[in-house]
Parts: structure tokens; sequence; C-alpha cells
């Protein structure tokens, strides 16, 4: 019966801050007990530990890393760098991917159709886990031992330690085409908002596609010849064979193309499902309208289906990305070393901090997580914009 | 012990507030871990002898140390140290009950005093050797090795220079690989996986040129591979391992007696006695030396809480060190173990047995 001196809301109020406090209570009582059996144990609190020397090698990394005078907080950003690198290229290959199954599913020809069904139904029933086993096999059962590569020439080598590349050093003067590189995608954004314009004005716009392609790749091919001709060609390390494997050169290692492959594949059939329910809730009448304005299929699918598509496509496709970041933690069974496998597994291991590893770790997904989600959402709230 | 920590925490004339005095009621009330039990310590042999079989805390399975066989009997060289335990106490090398232990678990079985000895492959550190339990002696030396391809045809861990090494993760394997090409100006490439499995499986695909881990466990690694035949071992180790049983501090005339069981298994070997001939040897003991060890001269199993022909029963029923080596690990098993390292002394090894006089 409530009280009608005291109206219900100061009641719901006084109840939710006493549950306040009492978990409060909670977190401080086991803060505390925690602190007090690590003490016992000898274990200092505090992430101090992060600037002792690490002494362990690491077998993949994007940053200069060597353990004669690594820190545990060099091994914490290989970690990091490294699961940020597998999750974005996962994120950019998944959607390309799930994108051109989705629309397969919903394409004219049945034989199309029939095998996006088949790729969803494969990759969309098997554990993650047992995909990434099956690449990681497959990745070296099917290539060439090490003692024999399958080589192009003296410029690149496939074996089962990798794919061997030359790698352009684009330090100093060379710096000059990522910088054209740069201009040319400034150029290209400024294309397509011109484009927008032109059409929305009823011109007809110019050919977008193909300046934008010779933007992206003529402006550094012009600084690249340019640097050679003014006597500071781009730096490029080869590979080049060693006693035991291809040295030197850029080395996309086995652990790595298996974990990228799975988790692509993997995330790309959930996101095919995810693009043909949006390409089904555009309502009929919006395809046959385009078909009377003599539009052409592809053209009706890219100018009228797939914009009204994407509102129903972002939110789920963003949780699908939030998914291929936390999944790439299941690196660790095959040997890439993502953070989960660097700091989780051997920092903790040898430094015993476990609260403040794990509670890093679980930061850092979380900060993850939070930001695609973030840019995700104000990309939804674009797309959902523009529905008119 | 009881006693000494309150009266360290009491100033001597001031009254007690009645709050302290409550607290130290208390921290009277709970017992302090060392002083929790009558003191397991000082009477394991009595309480062994009285009980009438040993306790003897086991790994749960490394072949060759310690495997239960098809009979479910257990074998290998740490169980036999424990029959040679219960050979010298009781007669009877099969007065051992063994209690499989997992690395987490097992300091705790002896402190509590669940096993009265502790025989499984435990490295002897400085830090478990203070922190309540002694190691009494090295019964193998082990040290962390290299499992490579015969093709390969490297005899020397230098020769790995530049090489892919696989290994298992969350161990010191990683520091002492990382340490010992380090200071060689030496590099190589680490691929580390989370189990065994994984590790052995990358391995023998090609993946790595190497596999690096304790050599006592690369033994049995090799006999998982497709070939075995095709894979070798490198002699040279690249840190210490000493394998050593443990017991609870506190108890010398247990820890005397576990070091001598080992001293004694070595001696009988540098003596020349053996399983197959210590019968012929003690009816016609040609040496003073052999008398002493068989308990014909002197008496130095009294000295230990035994009997005379202590020595006698361990090598009967169990063997002497090479016996036992011989049987679980040597080149008659399936493992391939050469001696190296645990020959005796005067044969090139590390295995050396005080005098027993």
């Amino acid at each position: 019966m409530p009280d009608p001196r005291t109206p219900l809301r100061w009641r719901a109020l006084a109840v939710q801050a006493l549950l306040i406090l009492a978990l409060a209570a909670l977190a401080y009582l086991a803060a505390s007990n925690a602190a007090q059996k690590l003490a016992r144990q000898g274990i200092v609190a505090g992430f101090g530990f992060l600037g002792r020397p690490a002494g362990f090698d690491i077998g993949q990394s994007l940053i200069p890393y060597a353990a004669a005078t690594a820190t545990y907080l060099d091994a914490f950003l290989v970690g990091l760098l490294n699961t940020l690198l597998v999750s974005g290229l996962a994120i950019g290959i998944a959607t390309g991917l799930g994108f051109a199954v989705g629309i397969a599913r919903r394409a004219e020809n049945p034989l199309l159709r029939a095998f996006a069904a088949a790729y969803v139904e494969l990759f969309r029933n098997l554990p993650l886990l047992l995909q990434l086993l099956v690449w990681y096999v497959a990745v070296r059962v099917a290539l060439p031992p090490a003692s024999d590569p399958a080589a192009l020439g003296q410029a690149a080598f496939l074996s089962q330690r990798g794919l061997f590349l030359p790698r352009p050093d684009f330090w100093g003067s060379a710096a000059a085409v990522p910088l054209a590189f740069g201009i040319g995608l400034a150029a290209v954004w400024l294309l397509v908002q011109a484009r927008g314009r032109a059409v929305a004005l009823g011109k007809k716009p110019g050919p977008v596609l193909s300046l934008s392609a010779l933007l992206c790749l003529g402006l550094p091919a012009l600084a690249w010849i340019g640097l050679a001709l003014a006597g500071h060609p781009v730096p490029v390390a080869w590979p080049v064979r060693g006693p035991y494997d291809i040295e030197g050169g850029l080395a996309v290692r086995p652990e790595f193309a298996a974990l990228l492959i799975g988790l692509s594949t993997y995330s790309a059939a959930f996101i095919a499902e995810i693009v043909r329910a949006g390409l089904d809730s555009v309502a009929q009448g919006q395809r046959e309208a385009a078909a009377a304005l003599s539009l052409s299929r592809a053209q009706a699918l890219r100018l009228v289906v797939l914009p009204q598509a994407m509102r129903v496509i972002v939110p789920p496709l963003t949780s699908q990305y939030l998914n291929i970041t936390k999944n790439s933690s299941l690196a660790v069974l095959i040997g890439y070393p993502d953070l989960v496998h660097v700091f989780m597994g051997t920092v903790l291991n040898q430094t015993n901090q476990a609260v403040e590893v794990v509670s890093l770790t679980m930061a850092v997904y979380l900060t993850l997580s939070l930001v695609t989600a973030l840019v995700m959402n104000r990309y939804n709230a674009r797309v959902a914009g523009s529905r008119a | 012990m009881r006693v000494v920590r309150p009266q360290a925490a009491l100033p001597p004339k001031a009254a007690l507030p009645p709050k302290a005095a409550l607290l130290l009621g208390l921290a009277l009330l709970v017992p302090l871990p060392a002083s929790a039990e009558p003191a397991p310590a000082e009477r394991t042999l009595a309480q062994v002898k009285a009980r009438g079989h040993l306790v003897c805390g086991v790994s749960p399975g490394v072949a060759g140390f310690s495997v239960p066989d098809g009979q479910g009997r257990w074998t290998g060289l740490d169980v036999d140290f424990c029959r040679a335990l219960a050979a010298a106490i009781f007669d009877d090398p099969q007065a051992v009950r063994f209690i499989p232990q997992s690395s987490a678990a097992r300091f705790t079985a002896l402190q509590s005093g669940e096993i009265d000895v502790l025989a499984r492959n435990t490295t002897w550190t400085l830090s478990r050797d203070t922190a309540a339990m002694n190691f009494p002696a090295i019964t193998f030396y082990d040290g962390q090795g290299f499992l490579v391809r015969k093709s390969l045809g490297i005899t020397a861990v230098k020769g790995l220079d530049r090489a892919t090494i696989c290994l298992q993760q969350g161990t010191t394997t990683e520091l002492n690989l990382a340490d010992w090409f380090r200071t060689r100006g030496l590099t190589y490439r680490v691929v580390t996986f989370a189990n065994s499995e994984q590790t052995l499986g990358a391995y023998e695909s090609g993946r790595c040129d190497a596999y690096s881990t304790d050599q006592s466990s690369l033994y049995g690694e090799r006999l998982k591979t497709a070939h075995p035949d095709e894979h070798v071992i490198l002699e040279e180790a690249i840190s210490k391992e000493p394998f050593a049983p443990g017991v609870r501090q506190g108890d010398d005339q247990w820890r005397d007696l576990v070091a001598w069981t080992h001293y004694a298994m070595l001696d009988a070997e540098e003596a020349g006695i053996g399983q197959a001939n210590v019968a012929r040897m003690r009816d016609d003991a040609p040496s003073p030396d052999v008398r002493r060890i068989l308990g014909l001269e002197g008496a130095y199993g009294e000295r230990l809480g035994l009997t005379a022909d202590w020595v006698f029963r361990i090598v009967r029923h169990v063997g002497n060190y090479g016996d036992s080596f011989a049987r679980n690990l040597g080149d008659a098993t399936p493992l391939k173990i050469p001696r190296g390292r645990n020959a005796l002394w005067n044969q090139g090894g590390l295995q050396y047995g005080p005098p027993i006089r």
C-alpha cells in the first residue's frame, strides 16, 4: 500500500539508492579481500610491472620489438596492434564478402542463389574454433615446405612459413608515396561529394569510378617514378633465401592468414543473412518503381534498394563487427600473437599480476567495442536519416 | 610459535584496550598454518611404519617417469624411487599408495601431510626450496632441449641460428630461449601455442625447424610423431632443470632417508651391485665396500631408522639406479633416453652418491 504522504517517486529512488549502496559495499568488500590475498601471496598490486623488461620474443610484430630491450608495455602494444590489424582487415573482408553473398542470395540466377545459400549454411553452422583449426591445418598442408618454396622469380615466395613479398620502406623522402596516396584519397572524396551534388541537381555525373582509380593509383605511381628520377628511389627490402627460411621483405605468416580467413568467412555468412534481411525489408513496389523508371537491375539495387535496406542492415552489422573483434581472441589456439595470446598468456604467467592484466585486457576490448559501436551508430544515424 | 606472535605485538606495560584484547583473543583462536597440525614433521618415518605403507605423490602421466601400465600398475623412474623407499622400510615394493598430483596441487598435498614424499619430476629451485619443503637429492638432471629433424644434420643448438622454433607458451621456456640466443648473438623466430598438441602438430607439419621444451618431455613427444626415427633430440641443454623428490621441512630423519635411498641406488650401481647379481654378491661379497653397502659390516641402516640390509632390499626389489633407468627410460624402452648427464660421475655424468660408511 503506497503511503499517500511519501510520493512513489521518492520511495523508488530510496530503494535504488540502497541497492547502489549495497552493490558498492559488495564491490569494496571484494576489492579489499582481493588486495589482502594478493598481499599475502607477496604480489605487488599496480601497473608498475608494465615497465619491467619482458625478456621473451614474439613471432609477429608491427612495431620493432626485441626481447633484449622490450618491456611488458611493449609486449602489450605488440599484442594490441596485432589484434587491431587482424580485426580491422577481417571486418573489411567480411563486409565485402557478406554483402556479395547476401545480394547473391536474392539474385536471378538460381545457381548463384544456391551457391550463396550453401555458403551461408556451411560457414554459419560450424563452430568458429573448428573452422580456425581446419584453416590453420589446411594452410600448412596445402603449401610447399620451407625448404622448397614456390617462387615468383626472386621477388615473392610462398611456403608453409608464409607468403613473402618485397617491402617498400616509406621513411624519409619515400614518404612522398603514401602522401600522394592520401592526396588521391582526398581528391576522390571531393569527387564523390561533387557527384552527389550533380545527381541532386539532375545533371549527368562524370566518370567517377575510373577517375578515382586513376587518382589513387596514378598519384603514388607518379611520386614513385619522380623519386627514382630525382635520385632518391624508394628503398625496397627484398625477400631472400636464408639457411632455414625466407628472410627479409614482408612476411604474411600462416597463423595470421588462417585467423584472417577464418574470421572473415565465418562472419561473412552472418553478414550475408543480415544483408538478405535488409533487402527483403524493402517493399517490392520500390523495385517495380525503379524498373518503371527504366533503371537497370544493378542501378535499382545501388540507387533504390540498398540505401533503404541499410536502415535495417546497419544495427545488426555493428554487432557482427563487435563479434569479429572479440572472436579474434581465439588466435591463442592457432599461435597468432594477439592481445590475449601475448598479454593474458605469457605476460600473465610471468608476472602473476592477474588482476591488472585481466582488467587491462577487458578495458581494451570494451574500448574497441564502444568505439566501433559509436562509429557505426553515427553512420546509422546518417543512413536512417537519409531515407527520404 | 603461537606464543611468540602475541607477545611481540604487546607493549609491555600498556593496558589492553578492550577492542585489542578481543582481536588478540581472535588471533589466538585462529590456528597459524605452521602449527595447525601437531607436527607431521619429525615423525614421518614412524607414521609410515605405523600406517604400513608409504603415500607417494606422482605425476598423473609422464612417459618413463610415472604412468600406469596396462594392468593399472604404476611404472617409471619416479615410481621406482617410491618403491625403493618402500622396499627399504617394509622389504615390500608394493607397500606404496600412489596419488597422482596436478602441478598446481602438488606442494599443498605435501605440506598438508596428504603425501609423505613428492616424486613428481619437480624442478628444484631456490624459491621452492625455501617455501616450506626440502629437496634431498637430484634423481634426474633435465634441461630445456630441442627436437629437430635428423635431415637437418645439426648437432648443436647454435646450428639453429635463424631457425623457426615452436614452443608452448606460459613457461620459463620462452625466457630461457630468448636469453640463450641473445647472449650468443644468434637470432631465431618463435611460434608459441597454448597447448602441447598444437605445438607438436605445428612442428611436425614443417611450420617450425625445432620444438623446444624439457628434454625428458621431448622424448615422449618424439614418440607421438608419425615417424619417431626421423627426429632427434639434441644432446645440449640450454637450462638446468634438476628433478628432485620433495619432503616437508623439519624432519631431518625422513629427509636423510629419502636422500640416502637415491644415493644407495647410485652406490650400488657404482659398486657393480645390480638386481641380477645382488643375492650372489651378498653370499660372496668381494670387497669391504660391497660388504658395507649390503649391511654385512657396520650398522648403517640402523642410523637411518631402518634395518642393516636396507640397500639389499632396495636392489633386490627395485634394482640400482642404472637398472631403473634402463627399465624406464633407456635404450630398451621406446623413449630411448641416453644416460648423458645422468650417468655416474665416474662415467662422465653428474650422478654422485656419497659413500656409505
